[in-house]
């Protein structure tokens, strides 16, 4: 008995120093990760001054919120911000219900040119968006959408729906099939099927696909600044504001970026943990 | 957590009435061999969308870059005219392009080692934490990882502003060092590892939760095994973890690859929309060609070089992808 403790306790001494040196390493890790985020908040707080100061405090000084209404003052940015919102709902709306479609047909039945599908699919994915936004630009020209909300939408697909697609067929594939098929048994139709048993336990999933659909098409930057002029810009866009040719008006920048940022992070907490799933679901297994 | 999962009921299936015997076909099969256009009908509308929004701009990217296509063919006061390979040609033959690849590579390999080995190494380190620690390290990846790339950018412009960046400040602090006032954007290579940290920043939360993830999938008593059997940490991460980590691996690094080939407003923002000659990638590149020279046609030349240029990295993935796609 005392044994066991006279040489557990080093034991366990050992384990605590080297968890704690580890946990050092990890607090490290997190300060790094962490810091450009607290500075962005940090300096939007900041009174302007205080933002250029050539050795500035790492810890908030003072509290203001004079940089977010200068923000607000640069430019108009309800309407960006109202843009960006149609856009991103527009392209989420369409991509999840397309996508879903597609995502059953490719993770519930086998036929003749799935594999191509599948390949067609990812292959999409795989082209840069720099390099559409040639031929893209002439076709919106020849369709009369240059500088349409229609335009953008129609263009942002290019990237949702493989991805909506993909996603969707991770979420798909892990609804077990025996489900359905109980289902079936009992009596319902493969429709029927589909929405008593699969469409509810799909629906974190969907939620998630959407969730992150919708900050894709928020946050894109090359699309919205080629196809649109500066009087239907978007909000990524709008963030360029700041910095004209008497210089960069920073601390205001902190304030346009926090709200750029916030609302985004704060969405993308809530859905990561499950997106995470949906991506990883058949890379895991395989 | 995991003392609630302990305690909490087992959770039992609902009791199944048993399949009539006779009656119903094997369920599986009948998915299979039942209406062929199902399938079909349900692509329809995506493939549709693809084609329009994918397909036709594919198509002529690749016209494109075998025409004569300025400002004038644009707005239809002359035909597009082929041209050939005379595109080809001009992009070939000129040293620029080839120093522009040779960054862009480079940038890229950069950008993708450091990515997967930091990612790898903070998704070991998570598993070694204590619990609170964990959660500080996921809360600063995923405000990381959700932060739209455009505020990154912005933010990083803020955080290496040669006057006013914490920055220089920071650096400033150790004895002998003075860099206030110091301009990371004077030169090419010191401005592209600035905007390669952005980059890596960026990336680094998504490679962490997905190896993280992929960690958990690890048998515990393979790892033990192994250490009985007198492997090192090195011993073990290296015949036991990192076999079974390699399909993720292979796609975190296909899929880096394909992101940072294809980088554009960092380097774009950064460089307040006009990158100097020492900052351009080939995206910006094209992108000057076309937008700025107004010569769409060797723009889309250089855009259509950098997508054979990935097709190499895509074949891999693919196989990956599809070797997937066949077991689920």
């Amino acid at each position: 008995m005392s044994a066991t403790t006279v040489s557990g306790a080093p034991a366990r001494r050992r384990r605590g120093t080297s968890k704690l040196g580890w946990n050092l390493l990890g607090l490290l890790v997190f300060v790094t990760a962490g810091f450009p985020a607290y500075w962005m908040v940090d300096t939007a707080f900041k009174p302007a001054k205080d933002a250029i100061d050539p050795d500035p405090s790492l810890l908030p000084t003072g509290l203001t919120l004079g940089n977010f209404r200068r923000a607000l003052d640069i430019a108009d940015f309800w309407g960006p911000v109202g843009r960006s919102l149609i856009v991103s709902l527009s392209v989420v709306v369409i991509g999840v219900v397309v996508g879903m479609l597609a995502a059953l047909a490719i993770s519930r039945f086998a036929f003749r040119g799935r594999k191509i599908v599948i390949v067609g699919i990812l292959a999409v994915q795989m082209v840069p968006l720099v390099a559409m936004i040639i031929p893209v630009f002439l076709l919106l020209n020849d369709l009369g959408q240059y500088d349409k909300l229609t335009g953008l939408i129609i263009t942002y697909l290019t990237f949702i729906l493989p991805f909506t697609v993909w996603t969707l067929r991770g979420f798909v594939v892990n609804i077990p099939r025996e489900l359905e098929e109980a289902a079936m048994v009992d009596g319902c139709s493969r429709t029927g099927a589909f929405l008593r048993v699969v469409f509810p336990l799909l629906a974190p999933g969907l939620v998630a696909t959407s969730v992150y659909g919708f900050i894709q098409a928020w946050n894109e930057y090359l699309y919205a600044l080629m196809l649109m002029s500066q009087e239907n810009q978007t909000a990524t866009v709008w963030l360029g504001n700041f910095t004209t040719k008497h210089g960069t008006e920073y601390a205001p920048m902190m304030a346009g970026s926090t709200m750029m940022a916030v609302p985004i992070v704060v969405l993308f907490l809530l859905v990561q943990r499950k997106m995470a799933a949906g991506l990883t679901a058949g890379a895991v297994k395989g | 957590m995991s003392a609630a999962d302990t305690t909490s009921p087992v959770k039992v299936p609902p009791p199944r009435p048993a399949p009539p015997p006779a009656t119903a076909k094997e369920p599986g099969r009948t998915r299979t061999s039942g209406g062929a256009a199902v399938p079909w009908v349900l692509l329809a509308p995506c493939l549709l969308v693809l084609a329009l929004v994918m397909g036709y701009p594919l198509v002529r990217l690749v016209t494109l870059s075998f025409q004569k296509f300025g400002q004038s063919q644009l707005w239809g006061f002359q035909p597009a005219e082929s041209v050939g390979f005379d595109n080809f040609a001009e992009v070939l033959g000129d040293s620029t392009f080839w120093a522009v690849v040779l960054r862009t590579i480079l940038f890229a390999a950069g950008s993708v080692i450091f990515t997967m080995v930091a990612g790898m190494l903070i998704a070991l380190l998570l598993q070694r934490v204590s619990g609170w620690v964990k959660t500080l390290i996921n809360i600063a990846l995923v405000a990381s990882w959700g932060m739209p790339i455009i505020v990154a950018t912005t933010v990083f412009k803020w955080l290496f502003d040669a006057d006013y960046g914490i920055f220089n400040a920071l650096l400033s602090k150790l004895p002998g060092v003075d860099m206030i006032g110091h301009n990371w954007f004077a030169s090419g290579p010191q401005g592209l590892v600035v905007i390669m940290l952005l980059v890596v920043w960026g990336a680094v939360p998504f490679v962490v939760i997905t190896l993280s993830a992929g960690l958990t999938q690890v048998p515990k008593e393979l790892e033990e095994a192994a250490r009985l059997d007198g492997a090192g940490y090195w011993g073990v991460f290296r015949h036991v973890t990192l076999p079974i980590l390699k399909p993720i691996i292979v796609m975190l690094t296909t899929l880096s690859v394909i992101w940072d080939m294809g980088v554009f407003p960092q380097v774009f923002v950064m460089r307040g929309g006009h990158p100097e000659a020492e900052f351009q990638l080939l995206t910006t590149y094209s992108y000057d060609k076309a937008f700025v020279v107004n010569d769409y046609a060797q723009g889309s030349a250089i855009a259509l070089l950098t997508v054979l240029l990935l097709l190499g990295v895509v074949a891999v993935y693919m196989r990956q992808m599809l070797k997937i796609g066949e077991v689920e």
